[in-house]
């Protein structure tokens, strides 16, 4: 059986996935993304591989994506993670027709149509606000775990309003509020409004349309589900897989390929007379 | 025939330069000269009196295009301009600051600034030049148009009133020009002027409509921004009639030959909006490398005045008719400026357009403010993808090529696939 492989390579985490060609998840990997990128895609495939129980043999094809996807230096084909999204999105939750995707340094708006195909999108755009790299700088400002904002924030009664958009000054404005006495889920949960009325802007402006589907690193803080199903006043899809939705959508894309060239060609025949 | 292909980019390159020559020898003997804008440049007028025409915006771009516009933009921020302003203002007031230092030669000082209302960053811009240099500063105030969603023309009561009004104005120009060149005014020599403006016009029209011809025979963002130059700065002159006249015959030629500009056309684009000069040539590859090519670009309409319009004057009656030409011209220009999904509606079958680029650009809110709006009016109207790409004119800090790179290959990507799913379709 051939299996089909998806390596992420965003810029925080690098995700690497393996596919059978029953579509099914069969291996995944996770590893920091750090300064090395090529050696981080092979570092995360190789894992994959190995927790498969997998060996490069085993898998035809590969495609890379995320910033770094030219850096997957082994993979057959390139693909933006706009489109892995999008087509891990409708794989994994089939009425999906919009995806916000956040991850470490932007946040992406995706329209899709029912068999996954961009519609359109839209990104924040040289500003790091309304990203995980944000919530990233609140959890330094305030000293504690990244695991452990979302849950701390959830514990908010009386949220404070995070007015800044810049990433760097929401340092500063979170110190500020601690000076007044403000509790750290307060503010918290401030941070997490903050970034959900920015990604609920970016989702609007390509259009809200049921069902949509969470994915990215961000997907596992829990109260950045809350604050955004809040703003857009509805259910968001999201899975325990969300954060490798992107290197999903990839190994799907290497699986067409697969597929695609083992269905017989149509030749035509030339007769002479 | 095949020495033709290439001929307008080599000649356009030379004419520009030698434009910039014309340019410095007038500055190094301290000769002033007029400065206009790109939309109502009236260089009919100014060419009678024998100004050397000066487009400050043209400036701007070459700066940045030069790859040095980003200490032009410090020089002024240094002095005072807030980042958030047009980056052509401020590449302009440091040339001035530096007594006309440019990449290309150097600048004459302003002895009289002409401009219209097309813009509205083009009175406050004068405003600078009358303060630093005591300039005279003429603005023509050209009303709008009238209906929604297209001109009014020549018997229509309105169109009369208003080109009274543009025609009176002309004359308190004429005036102007008389006063500060110390030349009388030659109604003759405006009309052999407004002749090469004519031919000029109609071949800018023709020149255009040949690039239906698939594959396409020009680039609209890079091929046509050298045009655009040349119908700019060499308007009313011999040279410049000539050279849309040799144009028109390169575009055919290569049309009947179907030589194109890519060697394997897959997409057909239309642009929207200013070019992205910091990364001029960069940018246009992110589209070329994926087979995507510009067939027409708004650009080419509003920055060339409306000359797309092929206006022809009526040489019996110059003054009057300059006014009729400068009234449907700038408003051409400001409605597709304004409202580029009127106009791109009109090309989108014609051209056989796959896919629309807006691109929206930090320092310029004029061009820019709408562009999510028409994107959102022309989608309603077409099934045609479009991608709207952010970045600037003349400011390389806000153009970020990866995440730029990005959207394009999605865009790409999404191209792709519409067209596997539109094959595969019943």
């Amino acid at each position: 059986m051939a299996h089909a492989a998806g390596v992420d390579v965003g810029s925080t985490q690098t995700k690497a996935v393996v596919i059978d060609e029953q579509r099914r998840i069969v291996a995944r990997f996770l590893i920091d993304t750090g300064a090395n990128v090529t050696q981080a895609a092979e570092s995360a495939y190789n894992e994959a591989l190995k927790s498969g129980g997998l060996s490069e043999r085993d898998v035809e094809y590969v495609i890379g994506t995320g910033y770094g996807r030219y850096k997957v230096t082994f993979g057959d084909a390139q693909v933006t993670e706009i489109s892995c999204h999008g087509r891990g999105a409708v794989h994994m939750f089939p009425g999906t027709r919009t995806v916000v995707d956040m991850g470490g340094q932007d946040t992406k708006a995706i329209r899709v149509s029912p068999k996954g195909d961009i519609i359109d999108f839209c990104m924040n755009d040289k500003c790091a606000a309304g990203t995980g790299r944000f919530l990233g700088a609140a959890a330094v400002a305030l000293a504690i775990p990244l695991d452990s904002l979302g849950p701390t924030a959830l514990r908010s009664e009386r949220p404070v309003r995070i007015s800044t958009t810049c990433t760097v000054f929401a340092e500063s404005e979170v110190l500020s509020w601690l000076g007044k006495g403000k509790k750290i889920e307060d503010i918290l949960w401030g941070v997490h409004q903050s970034i959900a009325v920015r990604s609920a802007g970016l989702i609007r402006r390509v259009g809200i349309e049921p069902e949509l589907t969470f994915t990215g690193g961000v997907t596992r803080n829990i109260a950045m589900i809350r604050a955004l199903e809040e703003k857009v006043e509805m259910k968001v899809n999201v899975s325990e897989d969300s954060h490798y939705m992107g290197a999903l959508g990839a190994a799907l894309f290497a699986l067409d390929h697969i597929l695609a060239s083992r269905a017989p060609k149509t030749h035509t025949t030339r007769r002479t007379v | 025939m095949s020495e033709i292909v290439g001929r307008a980019n080599r000649d356009g390159a030379n004419l520009v330069r030698d434009w910039y020559a014309e340019l410095t020898e007038a500055a190094n003997r301290g000769d002033s000269c007029a400065y206009v804008f790109v939309m109502g440049s009236l260089n009919e007028v100014l060419k009678t009196f024998d100004f050397p025409v000066v487009f400050p915006e043209i400036n701007s771009l070459q700066t940045a295009v030069r790859r040095v516009a980003h200490e032009y933009l410090a020089q002024a921020e240094d002095y005072g301009y807030s980042p958030d302003i047009c980056g052509y203002v401020k590449a302009d007031v440091a040339v001035q600051l530096r007594n006309g230092d440019h990449p290309m030669g150097r600048i004459p000082k302003p002895g009289i600034a002409v401009l219209t209302n097309a813009c509205n960053t083009y009175i406050k811009w004068a405003e600078i030049w009358e303060r630093l240099h005591h300039t005279p500063v003429f603005t023509l105030d050209v009303p709008g148009t009238r209906t929604g969603g297209g001109q009014t023309w020549q018997g229509n009561q309105d169109f009369e009133n208003d080109r009274r009004y543009v025609e009176g104005q002309l004359r308190e120009l004429i005036a102007l020009c008389e006063k500060v060149s110390a030349k009388k005014f030659d109604i003759d020599k405006l009309r052999t002027i407004l002749g090469h403006a004519n031919v000029m016009s109609e071949c800018w029209k023709k020149a255009l409509a040949c690039n239906r011809s698939r594959p396409s025979v020009f680039n609209a963002l890079t091929d046509g921004t050298i045009y655009l130059g040349v119908a700019n700065g060499l308007r009313g002159t011999a040279k410049g009639a000539q050279y849309f006249t040799d144009l028109v015959e390169e575009l055919a030629y290569k049309s009947s030959q179907g030589i194109g500009t890519l060697t394997d056309e897959k997409w057909r684009l239309s642009f929207v909006g200013v070019p992205c000069y910091p990364i001029f040539r960069r940018f246009n590859e992110l589209f070329t490398q994926a087979g995507g090519t510009f067939v027409n670009s708004t650009y080419l309409w509003f920055a060339s005045g409306g000359t797309n319009r092929g206006f022809q004057y009526d040489l019996s009656r110059p003054i009057e008719s300059l006014a009729e030409g400068v009234l449907i011209s700038v408003r051409d220009a400001m409605d597709s400026m304004f409202h580029p999904d009127r106009v791109l509606t009109e090309t989108v079958t014609e051209f056989q357009i796959d896919g629309v680029v807006f691109h929206p650009i930090k320092s310029c809110r004029t061009t820019s403010t709408g562009l999510a709006d028409s994107r959102r009016a022309f989608a309603k109207e077409h099934d045609i993808p479009s991608l709207f790409l952010e970045s600037d004119m003349m400011d390389r800090r806000v153009v970020a090529e990866a995440p730029m790179k990005n959207r394009v290959d999605a865009f790409f990507e999404g191209l792709v696939s519409r067209r596997r799913q539109a094959a595969i379709a019943p």
